[in-house]
């Protein structure tokens, strides 16, 4: 590992790709080249001035960014303790963090001279931002989904159709999250000429990693600048905390604040029915243990055997066995600290956020959030929280509703949901 | 790099004395259950089987197609695991000396079990090469080196992607040999042109002094044949695989693969 990561730990991954131990380019050969070439284009456009001109563009008259930093007042009071601001990137065209990313990945891939877009999605919310920009860049667009997922996130689904993309059920497998990104992988292997594999979260071989984390940084960004405005000078927030799936709006809150030392980090792990023996939950750090899969080494639930194990959760985009490699790297480093919340408790900061705030927030972020609603009241009243709220909450009504046993079967949207 | 000396480089030797090629199965281990699995393995030599490719199963094998894929849920739920996969190469072994296995599959059970545990393993129970497809040169410092150094053969996957500034790097720590995969695609796809292979194996025989076979979506003895004539061997999976999963009796595998080899032979 290069010296400097010792001094900062802001400057990974080295030339392997590696954060320590984690990540790598673990793929088969057809594709290694294509990732290399991958990460010279990157490289290139990295330093290019007329490229990140074009993304500011974009994300300023796109997307809508920068998204506010707001106070949340009543939330605070009702805490009795920090000062909880929320990260509004559910403001987003497209309505998640999801599109910071893929903006960056197709103006590369047009770059790269690519016609075709391939993408895996779980929430949907992924695989709705790529379609978006795909519409908006007149390119071809193919959405993998595990089958269980299209039924649970059925707005998504026909939303993406409406944007021109293919969404492909994928029953492989168990017909999950991890599923989808295997049957993108083998697209991809099976396309190599005309293809980009636009991936969804800081996961996957180099340079996916850094690079989403890159683009998604926009958000640390921004709160460095938000906060001291509102805050004064040089104000930094006390606590970061981001849900975790794979960990990609974590990774984009997360980076810009890696060295500034007072800055407690913390990332929120999806528990479901609870981290134990059953492991009914998807939290790879706090449950799982390093491995190998889809391009990259970092912590995973797996069985004694080697065997990658299906995560659960309530909410479909953290449903994920993985995470990140970096943040594999930040938890074993002890740099930020990883902690799991329920099904059961995300459902309570969603409603909770829904009567103080007035905001509908993703099932993800409500994991934020109840971790939030967790340490606030312990903390003084001028220790400042941020929390990414990452996704709004549109797609996930039809879920909550079931879970609070509120009857939407006999409306039209309602009709075919199963869990 | 010194280059261990296997039972497949014996193999290799004495195909290439009697001016054969090499014919090349691939199986899963443990599919559709280890006994009838291992029954299986016992007679790819006699129906003419050069060299065994021995799956092991993996929960997310992002290289395969449907087929194999089914194989290893099959596999898997009746039981299959990595130490019980050596099992079946060492059952395999106590009636058969000479036959070179290969263990093919992915990195994580392998990995999760201990590289250096793995390989002392592997070699007791009588494996004679690895070929693990998500583990490409860069990473030749997790298990590639360290194979070779225990007397294990690590033989490369080489691809039509595999352009000749790349070649020196994908043979540089290959031994036993190399394994052209003649498709850009997931195993139990469509066929390659012959007319695109020829030329490739021609440029994969410049760059080593390995043999060089050829798979990935040959289905029939006249493919086979085809592919053999103009490489140093052909290598046949889901066809194979299509008919364990089909459920047909060992007898009826083994008499498909034998009129596969029969193909190979004849190229
Ligand atoms: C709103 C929202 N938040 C979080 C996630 C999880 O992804 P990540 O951890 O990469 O941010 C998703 C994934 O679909 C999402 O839609």
């Amino acid at each position: 590992m290069a010296d400097d990561l010792i001094n900062s730990f802001m400057n990974g991954p080295d030339e392997q790709g590696r954060f320590g131990i984690f990540g790598g380019r673990f793929v088969s050969e057809t594709l290694m080249p294509l990732i290399l070439s991958l990460e010279e284009e990157y490289e290139k456009a990295k330093v290019d001035p007329d490229f990140w001109a074009e993304m500011d563009d974009l994300w300023k008259h796109y997307v809508g960014r920068p998204s506010p930093l707001y106070f949340a007042e009543r939330l605070t009071d009702h805490l009795g303790g920090a000062k909880i601001y929320m990260k509004r990137d559910e403001l987003n065209h497209t309505g998640a963090h999801k599109v910071n990313n893929v903006l960056g990945q197709i103006l590369l891939a047009r770059r790269m001279g690519k016609t075709r877009i391939i993408a895996e999605t779980g929430a949907g919310q992924h695989g709705v931002a790529t379609a978006t920009v795909c519409a908006k860049f007149g390119l071809k667009c193919v959405v993998y989904m595990g089958a269980h997922d299209v039924r649970r996130q059925a707005p998504n689904v026909f939303r993406m159709r409406l944007l021109g993309a293919e969404v492909i059920p994928v029953t492989s497998g168990r017909g999950t999250l991890k599923d989808a990104m295997n049957d993108a992988l083998r697209d991809w292997v099976t396309n190599v000429r005309d293809t980009f594999y636009c991936i969804g979260t800081v996961a996957g071989p180099h340079p996916y990693p850094a690079m989403v984390r890159d683009f998604q940084s926009v958000i640390g960004k921004e709160v460095r600048w938000q906060l001291a405005e509102q805050e004064g000078e040089g104000r930094l927030p006390d606590t970061l905390i981001a849900a975790i799936g794979g960990g990609s709006n974590a990774m984009g809150l997360f980076h810009p604040f890696l060295d500034d030392k007072t800055v407690n980090i913390i990332g929120v792990e999806a528990g479901g029915k609870g981290v134990d023996e059953k492991m009914e939950h998807c939290a790879s750090l706090t449950g799982g243990r390093p491995g190998v899969l889809h391009g990259n080494r970092t912590y995973l639930l797996q069985d004694d055997d080697g065997q990658i194990l299906e995560g659960f959760s309530i909410s479909a985009g953290l449903d994920y066995p993985g995470i990140g490699p970096e943040h594999a790297w930040l938890h074993e480093t002890g740099r930020a600290q990883y902690v799991s919340i329920t099904d059961k408790e995300a459902l309570e900061a969603f409603q909770l956020s829904c009567a103080l705030e007035g905001i509908i927030p993703a099932l993800e972020p409500s994991h934020a959030l109840a971790h939030v609603m967790k340490i606030a009241p312990e903390l003084p009243r001028d220790h400042i929280i941020v929390m990414n709220m990452c996704g709004r909450g549109d797609k996930d009504i039809f879920t909550v509703a079931r879970h609070l046993g509120f009857d939407m079967s006999d409306t039209e949207e309602g009709r075919d949901l199963d869990d | 790099m010194t280059r261990p000396t296997t039972r497949i480089d014996a193999k290799f030797a004495e195909l290439s004395a009697a001016g054969k090629k090499a014919f090349v199965t691939y199986v899963m281990a443990g599919d559709p259950d280890y006994d009838t699995s291992l029954e299986i393995v016992k007679g790819l030599p006699g129906a003419g089987v050069d060299v065994i490719e021995l799956g092991l199963p993996f929960t997310d094998p992002m290289a395969d197609g449907p087929t194999i894929q089914l194989a290893g849920q099959r596999a898997l739920e009746a039981g299959m695991t990595l130490e019980r996969t050596l099992q079946l190469a060492a059952d395999f072994r106590k009636g058969d000396t000479t036959t070179p296995i290969v263990l093919m599959g992915y990195y994580n059970p392998i990995y999760s079990r201990g590289v250096d545990t793995f390989l002392a393993d592997a070699k007791e129970a009588g494996i004679d090469g690895l070929i693990v497809v998500d583990l490409p040169p860069e990473e030749d410092a997790e298990l590639c080196l360290p194979a070779q150094a225990a007397g294990l053969n690590f033989i490369r996957l080489a691809t039509p992607t595999t352009d000749d500034a790349r070649l020196p790097r994908v043979m540089q720590n290959t031994s036993g040999f190399v394994y052209y995969v003649s498709i850009t695609g997931i195993t139990g796809a469509a066929e390659a042109e012959a007319s695109d292979v020829g030329p490739e194996v021609a440029r994969l025989k410049a760059a080593t002094d390995l043999p060089v076979i050829v798979g990935f979506g040959i289905k029939t003895p006249q493919r086979a044949q085809t592919i053999a004539s103009i490489s140093d061997g052909a290598v046949v999976g889901s066809a194979i695989v299509a008919e364990i999963g089909a459920g047909k009796p060992v007898s009826e595998v083994l008499d498909f693969v034998k009129s596969l080899a029969e193909g190979a032979h004849a190229g």
